[in-house]
């Protein structure tokens, strides 16, 4: 402030000790400052672009990424590229002769069943067309051979099938939008991108299923975790410390062993049937059914999900004065008045920590989903895990992760525009 | 010294004697890939443990990785770091590891045994070779075990008992995924057996399976892991449940569990071990020598005491005897005993391979109906 004055009265600029312009000599100081400081935390930021960001980035470019198809048969896309594939004709020998040429290579480099097995995703069939081929093609004699059109089809009748050569054109690109067409149940058809069939859409049903389940397993822990939190915070230290161990103890046990106590409980010939049908409230061959459909998933879950919840609560009340409730009483509140006008406003910052912490585990959530989800309890998760680590889709893993990952970040920023994000504290 | 010149002389010492060798040629470390449990226990007691015997400078180091063999070896070749030197897989990943040029193609009859009579390796594996990349170790099947307290007085002989709701009421165990399932169901819909591949090709063909299966969707428990089915059965969970014939095999015979096996329609499938692409000298001559001494005719026949599950060379099953601790006859619970094998299900690997991506997609989306 002062500074600003003298420089309005002396209508010049400050000059520092040594004659420089004290705001160049200042944000020099200041610069060598951040550099330190980011010097300090450059093992960290190097460690988190190498092991986190990089990864990521580069198995989210898979689901566009499609050079495979260019890379092993260039001759033939080259070639294809004239071709027009509503003309109802199989394509000219020109583009069988390339083809020709290109599966000899491929065949000898043995990549020729890596492009199938990349076509196989869009079409069913062309992975054992390239396969079978590729044994004849390294014998191939390029110059006496032909005419191709016929020996191609002569040695496998794939190759005479318009579906496959519409399939090799379509997917000839470098980059391709089919993965996430394919993420959101959609296809490449004659016409453009079309809906898939009816009996082979289930990307979005996943979708909205995750979406909707994680919200109910976030309001059944804030309900759960709530009065947990509250008694953590007020009650006596002794007690309080018993109780936060109980907390933390399933937060230590092992996922695995977790999801695996609650098949045991919650199975037909489990531990609350049997004390239900023992009691005589269910009859013996009416056993509830209780896991592998949603209402294990939330259970399990919600359980397993729970600490993450309470901690962020429970911090958050430790620093609630009790006199403020007390104050608010004196004046005259009952109790719910004092609770709910007084009290619960002050815990809004922990049940947003901890809602967003819950939640966005919730979303990624897959071993405790496939244990005990069944078929109508599973996420989306499970089947990115699937495309993965079986299906070896890993474009279209890619591109359900990244839609996962749009939907998580637009929620963090709906949230934020309505609760707003400065409001969340962990403590 | 810096501490990272220390780092890194130390990793350089490591590497080198890990590299060197006894004999100057092959690698003393080897990392073996296998599924854990019962399984990996009779390989160990099988193969591993007579080689390091014969071996001691060897060490061996396990990853039981192999239900994600495929995945991993992917991200590993692309990493350009492959730690794995043999792995085992089933048949149908072996097919897929070998279209994306991730493991060796062998030429079987050079590098492995052949049988005492003097048989050669590819006559004595004979069609359980699939893949030029495959040296097939075990049949196994995925056959049905059944709680015989719970079938009634009639216990079920045919695999068309599971879509009997009436006769056999309550869940039954299946694994979830197409393969098998589809197979079994246009089986019980009236199919031909060697129209099944046929029929399953046509839009209508998948529909009909779909629709059978539909008829029981609600009394099936979906398994993942091979473990599954055997605690169902034991908890009474189920009354039906289909898994590999080794894991029924186990809760029979060794935890006496009141489960019967369901033979009818076992589905036979191969495992069998496959070398990674691109190893180091060392490494590969080390891994073959390994390989010869595994897969030969009495190691075979030697894990068929601790598991049971066919050796897949032709001349290893004279050899098949006792259980080692149990001391009962081994035979009868094979697979491809004769007995067991009266009517069987081939799997085709060819068609699975051309045809899971679409098969998949369409049985997890009438799964999530």
């Amino acid at each position: 402030m002062s500074d600003a004055t003298t420089d309005a009265a002396t209508g010049g600029p400050v000059l520092a000790a040594d004659g420089t312009p004290l705001k160049r000599s200042l944000a020099r100081a200041l610069r060598r400052q951040k550099w330190r400081a980011l010097m300090l935390i450059a093992p960290l930021l190097t460690f988190i672009l190498l092991t986190f960001i990089l990864p990521v980035a580069d198995m989210l470019f898979r689901s566009v990424e499609n050079s495979i198809v260019e890379e092993t048969l260039p001759r033939t896309v080259v070639a294809l590229a004239d071709w027009d594939a509503d003309s109802g004709e199989l394509p000219s020998e020109a583009v069988f002769a390339a083809m020709a040429a290109d599966l000899k290579e491929a065949a000898t480099a043995k990549t020729h069943t890596k492009v199938g097995g990349r076509l196989n995703y869009e079409s069913p069939g062309i992975s054992s067309l390239f396969r079978k081929t590729g044994r004849k093609a390294k014998k191939f004699d390029l110059e006496a051979g032909g005419p191709w059109k016929e020996a191609l089809i002569d040695i496998n009748d794939g190759w005479g099938e318009h579906e496959n050569w519409r399939t090799i054109l379509t997917y000839s690109s470098t980059y391709t939008a089919g993965y996430y067409l394919n993420a959101i149940d959609m296809q490449v058809g004659t016409n453009g991108a079309e809906m898939r069939p009816e009996d082979e859409r289930i990307y979005m049903k996943l979708l909205k299923r995750t979406l909707w389940m994680s919200c109910l397993i976030t309001f059944a822990c804030i309900a759960l975790g709530y009065p947990v939190a509250w008694l953590l915070a007020n009650l006596p230290m002794r007690t309080a410390n018993v109780l936060m161990i109980l907390v933390l103890l399933p937060f230590w046990t092992s996922l695995l062993v977790r999801t695996s106590a609650w098949k045991i409980l919650l199975q037909q010939q489990g531990v609350i049937n049997d004390v239900l049908v023992w009691i005589g409230l269910v009859a013996d061959e009416n056993r509830l059914v209780m896991i592998n459909n949603q209402f294990g998933t939330i259970v399990a879950m919600t359980h397993i999900l729970l600490p993450f919840m309470i901690l962020p609560m429970y911090s958050v009340m430790q620093t609630i004065p009790p006199t403020y409730l007390r104050a608010a009483k004196s004046l005259g509140a009952t109790n719910w008045t004092a609770f709910w006008r007084v009290y619960f406003p002050q815990t809004i910052p922990g049940i947003g920590a901890g809602s967003i912490l819950v939640f966005i585990l919730a979303i990624g959530y897959y071993i405790t989903p496939a244990l005990v989800g069944g078929t109508k309890g599973t996420f989306i998760s499970n089947e990115i895990a699937r495309h993965i680590s079986s299906s070896l889709n890993w474009g279209l893993g890619a591109a359900l992760g990244a839609i996962l990952l749009v939907v998580v970040l637009g929620l963090y920023w709906a949230y934020d525009k309505i609760v707003g994000i400065d409001n969340v504290k962990l403590g | 010294m810096k501490p990272t010149k220390i780092l890194l002389a130390t990793t350089a010492l490591v590497a080198a004697t890990g590299a060197a060798n006894a004999d100057g040629h092959m690698a003393n470390e080897m990392t073996l890939v296998s599924w854990g449990g019962a399984y990996q226990a009779s390989q160990v007691k099988a193969y591993v443990e007579p080689y390091l015997a014969m071996h001691p400078e060897v060490k061996v180091i396990w990853d039981e990785s192999s239900a994600e063999a495929t995945a991993k070896m992917r991200a590993m070749t692309e990493a350009g770091n492959v730690t794995w030197d043999l792995v085992d897989a089933t048949a149908s990943d072996a097919m897929r590891m070998c279209d994306e040029g991730l493991i060796e193609e062998l030429d079987h009859d050079a590098v492995l045994a052949a049988a005492p009579d003097g048989t050669s390796a590819s006559e004595d594996f004979g069609d359980l070779i699939v893949s030029d990349c495959f040296v097939p170790q075990i049949v196994y099947s995925t056959t049905f075990g059944y709680r015989t307290d719970m079938v009634g007085d009639t216990a079920p002989t045919s695999v068309c008992a599971i879509f009997d709701t009436d006769a056999y009421p309550g869940k039954r165990a299946l694994q979830k995924r197409p393969i098998d399932n589809m197979e079994w169901a246009l089986f019980c819909d009236g199919v031909a057996k060697d129209d099944i591949y046929d029929t399953l090709s046509t839009d209508e063909g998948v529909a009909q399976a779909l629709a059978k299966l539909d008829t029981i969707k609600s009394d099936v428990v979906w398994w993942t892991a091979g473990a599954e089915t055997p605690q169902l059965l034991a908890d009474g969970e189920v009354v039906f449940g289909s898994t590999f014939n080794g894991r029924l095999f186990s809760a029979i015979a060794e935890q006496d569990q009141p489960i019967g096996m369901l033979w009818d329609m076992q589905s036979y499938d191969l495992d069998g071990w496959v070398v990674p692409a691109g190893l180091s000298e060392d490494r590969k001559a080390r891994v073959m020598d390994f390989l010869k001494f595994a897969t030969d005719t009495q190691r075979l026949a030697d894990q068929a005491k601790f598991i049971s599950y066919g050796p897949a060379r032709a001349s290893s099953a004279p050899l098949v005897g006792m259980h080692a601790t149990l001391g009962i006859d081994m035979a009868p619970h094979m697979p491809t005993d004769p007995a067991n094998a009266t009517n069987v299900h081939v799997y085709d690997y060819e068609w699975w391979a051309d045809n899971r991506d679409d098969l998949d997609a369409k049985f997890q989306a009438w799964l999530a109906k």
